[in-house]
This record gives structure tokens, C-alpha cells and sequence, in this order.
């Protein structure tokens, strides 16, 4: 019940930090309308007993890469965006598309109540950071090497970037 | 173990609302004379110069998108730690592959003096 209780009034501020991120006029609010969706996310991951992946929720997503959007936002001055900047089929658009994802969802729910069923619940660690080592150096040990050499591009790709764009080239 | 969590969330929720109530009570409690002098940034030393919403420099995007990077390489560790003992060796030279070929852009990014403050 507890339980419920909680889920339900994260899930209210979940929707309003949402709603919030996309209303605000000023970026940099926005983006931290966004930290606070991935916190409230994170606290998700803690009730459904996972607390690493919501620990790497908060370290990466609300730490690191909003610091970066947060950067990039102020580095372009983009902080003021007008209010009738973008293209002139771009709220129709978005309009229509919105309409038709929720009135897909709803067909799909409406169609299949089955799919309303409660799932099985996970394995009981679930998300246990020793069951995930595992797996990633020994079914996923590719992927997870891969991931290496994308950070790697990565890394070297910002260091070029910068060298060509800043006003003083080594 | 939820039992624990909802100790932390009635402890943060118990500090906001602390934090409210001091701020209401000063609210009521303090005189409101403001005056021009008195709503300035610094009420003496030097006077403030335009707009705080000013453009950062693209060399702070260097530093964060170099953090989210050790940032991942770090929160790759923490699982790699906890399943070393049921793995031994294997686990070691994949995490070392994982960490040179890391250690290679950070080497690269010093050499080409991305980490200097020019």
C-alpha cells in the first residue's frame, strides 16, 4: 500500500518535471527540470530493488551528462530561446504525432488487456551489480569492449572538436 | 529493504519541509524596507557589470564530456569488481583491454593539451 502510495505521487512529480522541462521558455531551466525527471526515475529504480542501476542513473545520466547538455546549452548562449523560433509545420506536426502515439497506446491497451497483466516479477537481486559483472565479461564481453573504443572515439572526437573551434590552436 | 528507503525519503521529506517553515517564519518575522542600495549584489566593492546569462568558453565541454567519459569507465568498474572472484584472470584482461584503450584517449587528449587551461 505504502508502496503505492509512493509510486504514485513520484510518478505525479515524474509528469510535471516532464511537462515543466518542455514548457519552460529558458533552456538552462529546462535542463534542470530534466534532472530532476532522472532523479525522480532513479528513485524508480530504488522501489523496484535495484539500487545500482538507479546509482548509475543518478552518476551518469543526471550527473554527467546533464552537465554536459548544461554546457553546451550555455557555451551556444541558447538559454533564451524565442518563443516563435522553428519551423511553421513543426507544431502541427508534433501535434499530429503526439495524437497518434497516444491513440496508438490506447488501441494497443484497449485491444490486448492482457497486456495490462501484471508481469512476473524480476529475479529477486534484480539489477545486482555481481549478476551484471558477470554477464558483461562473459556473454556481452564484445559489446562491452566495443564500448571502450566508442568512448574512445568519442574522447578523441571532443579534443579535435575543440582544437578546430577554439579561438587559440595550440 | 523498501522499509529503509522509506525511512531516507521521510527523513528528506522531513528537511524540506524544516527548510520551509524557517524560511516562512523569517518571512513574517523580518522588517521589508527595501531600497536600491540595499538590493544591490555587492552593498559595497565593485559595482556589477551586465548580465550573469553570459556564454561559456567550449573548453568546459572538453572537461564534462571527458568526465561523462570516466564517469561510464568508472561505473563499469563497480560490477567488474563484484564479479572478479567467480572470474580470476579472464576478468582481469578484459578490464585491462577495457582501461588501455581508455588510457590511450586520455593520453592522446594530454598530448594534444586538451587538459590545459590555455
Amino acid at each position: 500500500m505504502g508502496e503505492l502510495i509512493a509510486f504514485y505521487l513520484l510518478a505525479g512529480i515524474a509528469v510535471a518535471t516532464a511537462l515543466a522541462m518542455v514548457i519552460t521558455r529558458n533552456a538552462v531551466h529546462s535542463a534542470l527540470f530534466l534532472v530532476l525527471n532522472l532523479v525522480v526515475v532513479a528513485v524508480f529504480y530504488l522501489l523496484l530493488g535495484a539500487p545500482f542501476v538507479a546509482m548509475v542513473q543518478i552518476a551518469v545520466y543526471a550527473g554527467a551528462v546533464m552537465v554536459l547538455f548544461l554546457f553546451v546549452i550555455m557555451m551556444l548562449g541558447a538559454e533564451r530561446v524565442g518563443g516563435t523560433t522553428g519551423l511553421r509545420w513543426q507544431v502541427p506536426l508534433a501535434g499530429a504525432l503526439g495524437a497518434a502515439l497516444i491513440g496508438g497506446t490506447l488501441f494497443a491497451f484497449l485491444r490486448a488487456p492482457a497486456g495490462l497483466a501484471p508481469v512476473g516479477s524480476p529475479p529477486v537481486p534484480f539489477g545486482d551489480p555481481a549478476a551484471i559483472g558477470e554477464r558483461l565479461l562473459t556473454t556481452y564481453v564484445l559489446p562491452f569492449e566495443i564500448t571502450s573504443v566508442l568512448l574512445l572515439i568519442a574522447m578523441i572526437g571532443a579534443v579535435v572538436l575543440a582544437r578546430d573551434s577554439g579561438p587559440e590552436g595550440k | 529493504m523498501l522499509q529503509g528507503y522509506a525511512v531516507v525519503g521521510l527523513y528528506l521529506l522531513l528537511s524540506f519541509a524544516l527548510l520551509g517553515v524557517v524560511l516562512l517564519l523569517w518571512w513574517f518575522l523580518r522588517p521589508k524596507k527595501p531600497n536600491p542600495l540595499k538590493l544591490e549584489t555587492y552593498e559595497c566593492g565593485v559595482q556589477t557589470v551586465g548580465d550573469a546569462w553570459v556564454q561559456f568558453r567550449a573548453q568546459y565541454y572538453i572537461f564534462a564530456l571527458i568526465f561523462v567519459l570516466f564517469d561510464v569507465e568508472a561505473v563499469f568498474l563497480f560490477p567488474w569488481a563484484v564479479a572478479y572472484n567467480q572470474l580470476g584472470l579472464y576478468a582481469v584482461i578484459e578490464m585491462a583491454l577495457f582501461l588501455l584503450l581508455l588510457l590511450g584517449g586520455l593520453l592522446y587528449a594530454w598530448r594534444k593539451g586538451a587538459l590545459e587551461w590555455a
